[in-house]
C-alpha cells in the first residue's frame, strides 16, 4: 500500500512538472514569436542581437566579431557573437528553446527544412542588395519561388594544379575536355603519385553530371531524374579512371578528404572549392599551385557545382528589424570585400566579385565559373538520403554506377514526396 | 497507539521531505523529459518552439510504422543501424568481460611486483577522454598506420580498416569460395535488409571501433572485479587446494562463483553501454563506410538533428529503450535461473 501511495505521489509529481515545464517553454515559445510585424513598417529597437556562426578559424572570428563591432558603432545595437562548435545543433537547439539567435549562417540544406517549417523570414526583397547576388546563389534559398536568405559567401569547384608535377610530366594547357582530363592524370600518375584526386561525396562528384547534360532534379524540384543515362556514363566514366589508376579517391590515399592528398602531394591534380587555398597556406605551405576552370563534358558542356552559406533570420527574433539592418549591413560590396581579404571567402555580390577579381587574379577561375555553377543539392529531409548516397559513391572503385544512382534516386524521390 | 501513530505519520513526512530534493531533480532531469521525448515520438514536431504548443499534432504510430514496417530508407537504415550494433554487443560485452576479469585475477595476485603500477596502467584508457583515444585510434588504425605497419612485418597485407565496408562474416565466407548470397538468404529478409546482408558480420572499420571499445573499457570493469576478488576468504582457496584442486578447478568452482553477483553488474553496465554506444560513432565514422558503422543511438541523433525528423529520431530512441529492457530482463532470468539450479 505504502508503495503504491508512493507511486501515486511520484506520478502526480511528475504530470505536475511536465504541465510546468509545457507552460514555460509555450509562454516565451513559438507563439510569442509570431506577432512579429513586417521588417519594412518595424522601427528597429536597441533590443541586443545574438549572431551564430561556425567558424573556420580565428581570422574568421576575429573578422565577425570586428563587423559586428562596427555595426553596433554605426547603429547603437549591441550584438553579441557566438562561435559555435557545431553550428546546425546549436541553431536547433534555439528553435527548440525557443529563443533562436537572431542571425546565422545557414546552410542550403538546413536552409531548406527552416523554409519549409516557415520560421525564416523572407527579407532579402526589401534590402539594397535584392537583385545583386549571383544567380545560382540565390537559387539556393529559394524556396517555392521566394528569396528567403541572403547568400553570404560564394564558392565553386575548380581544377587545382600541383605546378612542381605539372612541369616535370612536360604538360602544356591545362585540360579542356573530359578526355584531355584523363589523358593528363594518367601522365601525371607516377611513383606513389596518382594524377587526380576527387571527394568522394556527391559534392565532389554531381559536377560531372551536369557536364555531360545530366542533371539531379527537374526544375521545379519535383522530380528526382539522378539516375538518368547521362548521369550514368558520368560515373561510369569516373570509375573507369579509378580502374586504370589515373584518379583515387582520399579513403584510397589514406586521407580524410580529397585537399589532404593534394597538399601531400599524394595527387598531382584535385577537384576542389576555393576552402583548399586557406587549408594549402596554413597546412602546406610548400605546395605551389595553379587554379582552372573544369573541363568541359563530351557535349562541351561547362558546369561546376557552387557552395553558400546564408545570413538566416528568424521570424521570431525579439529584434526583427534590427536584425534585417544587420543582414544589410553585412551584405555591402564593402563589407563583403572586407571578409574576402581577412579570411579568403568569395564574395556573393556580383558587384563585390568585380573587386575580388581584381584584388586576387589568381583566383578568379572561381568567380568566372559562377554563370554555369548550379547549387549543390538540398531537399529539405533528405539528410540522410544523402549521406547514404554518399557511402555508396565512397564504394564506387568495387560498386556499380547505375545500381548506386537508381538507389540514390528511390531514396531522394521518397523524401521529396514526402515534402509534397 | 494513536501517539505512535502520528509520530510514525511524522516520520513519514520528514522522510519525504529530505528525500524531496532528489525526487525534484530526478523528475526534472529524468522522468519529464522521458515524457516529453515520449510524445515527441508520436507527434509531428518540427523542432521549432515547445512539443507542447498548439501547431503540434499527434501522429499515431506514423513515426514507428516509417521505421518498422515501411520499406524505405528510413526502416533500411534502422536495420543496418540494429546489425551492427548486434554484432558490436556479441562481440563486445564477452571480451570486455573477459578480459577485465583477466586482468583482474592477473593484478590481484599477491605475489605479483609492481601491483599498483599495473593496475594504474590498466586503468588508464578509462580516464582518458574518449575524444583523444578516437582521435590515437584513426592513426593507428589508418591504412599506413601502426596496426597495418606490425601486420606488415609479419607478412600480412592490412587492410584500410575505416574504408573497409566488407562483412567479416562475408569474408569468412568468400575465402571458403562462397562468394555469392544463396537465393533464399539474398531473396527474403527483415527490416530492410536480405538475410545474407544481416548475415555479413560486422565490418573491417567496425572491429577497429569494437578494438577501441574492448581497449577503454577493460580498466573500468578490471576495478569493479578488484574488490569481489579480494573479498573471496583465502582459506576458500587453500582449502581447494588441500582438496587437491589443480588452478583451473579452482577458479571454475570457487572463484567464478562467488564472482557471480560482479560478473552480472559487468555484464549488465556492458551490454547497455554497448547498445547506447554513440561518441565513438560521432567521432571517428559517422557510420562510414556504407552505413556499417551506424549504430541506433547515432541514428536517433542524425534524423534529429541532421534531418530535423525529431518525431522518427524519438521513435528510434525508444525503439533502443525497450531493446535495453527486454534484454536487460532476459540476462536477470537466465543468471538468476542458473543461481536456483545451484
Amino acid at each position: 500500500m505504502n508503495r503504491k501511495a508512493t507511486l501515486t505521489a511520484l506520478t502526480a509529481l511528475a504530470a505536475g512538472l511536465v504541465t510546468l515545464t509545457t507552460a514555460c517553454s509555450s509562454s516565451n515559445g513559438f507563439s510569442s514569436g509570431n506577432s512579429a510585424t513586417p521588417a519594412s513598417t518595424a522601427k528597429a529597437s536597441k533590443t541586443q542581437l545574438t549572431l551564430m556562426f561556425g567558424s573556420s578559424g580565428t581570422a574568421e572570428t576575429n573578422a565577425v566579431e570586428a563587423a559586428a563591432k562596427a555595426f553596433t558603432k554605426q547603429s547603437g545595437i549591441p550584438v553579441q557573437v557566438i562561435p559555435a562548435s557545431n553550428l546546425t545543433q546549436q541553431v536547433a537547439q534555439g528553435f527548440a528553446g525557443g529563443q533562436p539567435p537572431d542571425v546565422f549562417y545557414l546552410d542550403p540544406l538546413t536552409f531548406q527544412n527552416y523554409a519549409k517549417d516557415g520560421v525564416l523570414d523572407p527579407y532579402p526583397p526589401n534590402l539594397p542588395s535584392a537583385n545583386g547576388f549571383s544567380p545560382a546563389l540565390q537559387q539556393a534559398f529559394t524556396y517555392k519561388s521566394t528569396f528567403t536568405c541572403d547568400p553570404k559567401d560564394a564558392s565553386t569547384l575548380a581544377l587545382y594544379v600541383n605546378t612542381a608535377d605539372w612541369t616535370q610530366a612536360g604538360l602544356g594547357a591545362p585540360p579542356a575536355t573530359w578526355s584531355q582530363l584523363q589523358a593528363d592524370a594518367k601522365k601525371l600518375t607516377t611513383g606513389g603519385r596518382v594524377g587526380l584526386v576527387i571527394d568522394q561525396t556527391h559534392s565532389g562528384m554531381d559536377e560531372f553530371f551536369y557536364q555531360n547534360g545530366g542533371t539531379v532534379t527537374n526544375a521545379a524540384g519535383t522530380q528526382v531524374q539522378i539516375d538518368s543515362p547521362q548521369n550514368v556514363r558520368a560515373l561510369t566514366f569516373l570509375k573507369s579512371m579509378l580502374t586504370q589508376g589515373a584518379m583515387k579517391l582520399p579513403s584510397q590515399l589514406n586521407a580524410g578528404f580529397s585537399g589532404q592528398a593534394f597538399g601531400e602531394n599524394k595527387a598531382a591534380m584535385d577537384i576542389i572549392g576555393n576552402w583548399e587555398n586557406g587549408e594549402i597556406q596554413s597546412d602546406y605551405p610548400n605546395i605551389k599551385f595553379k587554379v582552372y576552370p573544369l573541363p568541359a563534358g563530351p557535349s562541351g558542356t561547362h558546369a561546376t557545382l557552387s557552395f553558400t552559406n546564408c545570413w538566416g533570420v528568424p521570424k521570431q527574433s525579439r529584434n526583427l528589424a534590427g536584425a534585417i539592418e544587420f543582414v544589410k549591413f553585412l551584405t555591402t560590396p564593402q563589407q563583403e570585400m572586407t571578409f574576402a581579404k581577412a579570411f579568403g571567402v568569395i564574395p556573393s555580390l556580383q558587384s563585390a566579385q568585380q573587386q575580388y577579381v581584381q584584388a586576387f587574379p589568381q583566383y578568379s577561375t572561381f568567380v568566372q565559373e559562377l554563370p554555369y555553377a548550379h547549387p549543390d543539392i538540398a531537399i529539405a529531409g533528405a539528410t540522410q538520403a544523402l549521406s547514404a548516397f554518399d557511402s555508396a559513391l565512397a564504394q564506387l572503385p568495387s560498386a556499380n554506377p547505375a545500381t548506386i544512382l537508381k538507389t540514390a534516386q528511390q531514396n531522394l524521390q521518397a523524401v521529396v514526396d514526402q515534402n509534397k | 497507539m494513536n501517539l505512535i501513530l502520528s509520530q510514525r505519520r511524522r516520520e513519514t513526512a520528514a522522510g519525504w521531505l529530505m528525500s524531496a530534493p532528489v525526487i525534484v531533480l530526478l523528475a526534472v532531469f529524468l522522468v519529464a523529459p522521458i515524457l516529453m521525448a515520449a510524445w515527441v515520438s508520436v507527434s509531428d514536431w518540427t523542432g521549432i518552439g515547445s512539443p507542447f504548443a498548439s501547431g503540434v499534432h499527434s501522429t499515431g504510430p506514423a513515426n514507428y510504422r516509417a521505421l518498422l514496417s515501411t520499406p524505405g530508407l528510413p526502416q533500411q537504415q534502422l536495420g543496418e543501424s540494429l546489425r551492427n550494433n548486434v554484432y558490436y554487443v556479441l562481440l563486445v560485452v564477452p571480451v570486455q568481460t573477459a578480459l577485465a576479469l583477466g586482468l583482474a585475477l592477473v593484478v590481484s595476485r599477491r605475489r605479483l611486483a609492481g601491483r599498483g603500477f599495473f593496475r594504474t596502467a590498466y586503468y588508464f584508457p578509462s580516464i582518458t577522454s574518449s575524444v583523444a583515444v578516437s582521435i590515437l585510434f584513426l592513426y593507428v588504425f589508418g591504412s599506413t598506420g601502426v596496426v597495418n605497419a606490425v601486420l606488415g612485418d609479419l607478412g600480412l597485407h592490412g587492410p584500410n580498416w575505416f574504408n573497409d565496408p566488407n562483412g567479416v562474416i562475408h569474408l569468412v565466407l568468400s575465402g571458403l569460395g562462397v562468394g555469392h548470397a544463396p537465393g533464399a538468404l539474398a531473396n527474403h529478409g527483415f527490416l530492410g535488409l536480405s538475410w545474407w546482408e544481416w548475415l555479413a558480420g560486422p565490418s573491417v572499420a567496425m572491429i577497429a571501433i569494437m578494438t577501441l571499445a574492448v581497449w577503454t573499457t577493460s580498466g573500468t570493469f578490471m576495478l569493479i572485479f578488484l574488490p569481489a576478488i579480494y573479498a573471496i576468504p583465502a582459506d576458500l582457496d587453500e582449502a581447494a587446494t588441500m582438496d587437491g584442486a589443480n588452478s583451473w578447478q579452482r577458479f571454475r568452482s570457487v572463484t567464478l562463483p562467488l564472482l557471480r553477483p560482479a560478473l552480472f553488474l559487468v555484464l549488465t553496465l556492458g551490454l547497455i553501454s554497448t547498445w547506447q554506444v554513440f561518441d565513438q560513432i560521432y567521432l571517428m565514422s559517422q557510420g562510414n563506410p556504407a552505413g556499417t558503422t551506424l549504430t541506433p543511438a547515432y541514428l536517433s541523433y542524425l534524423t534529429s538533428f541532421g534531418n530535423q525528423q525529431w518525431g522518427q529520431g524519438a521513435a528510434i530512441a525508444f525503439i533502443l529503450f525497450a531493446i535495453i529492457v527486454v534484454l536487460t530482463i532476459a540476462q536477470r532470468l537466465v543468471v538468476s535461473d542458473r543461481r536456483g539450479a545451484q
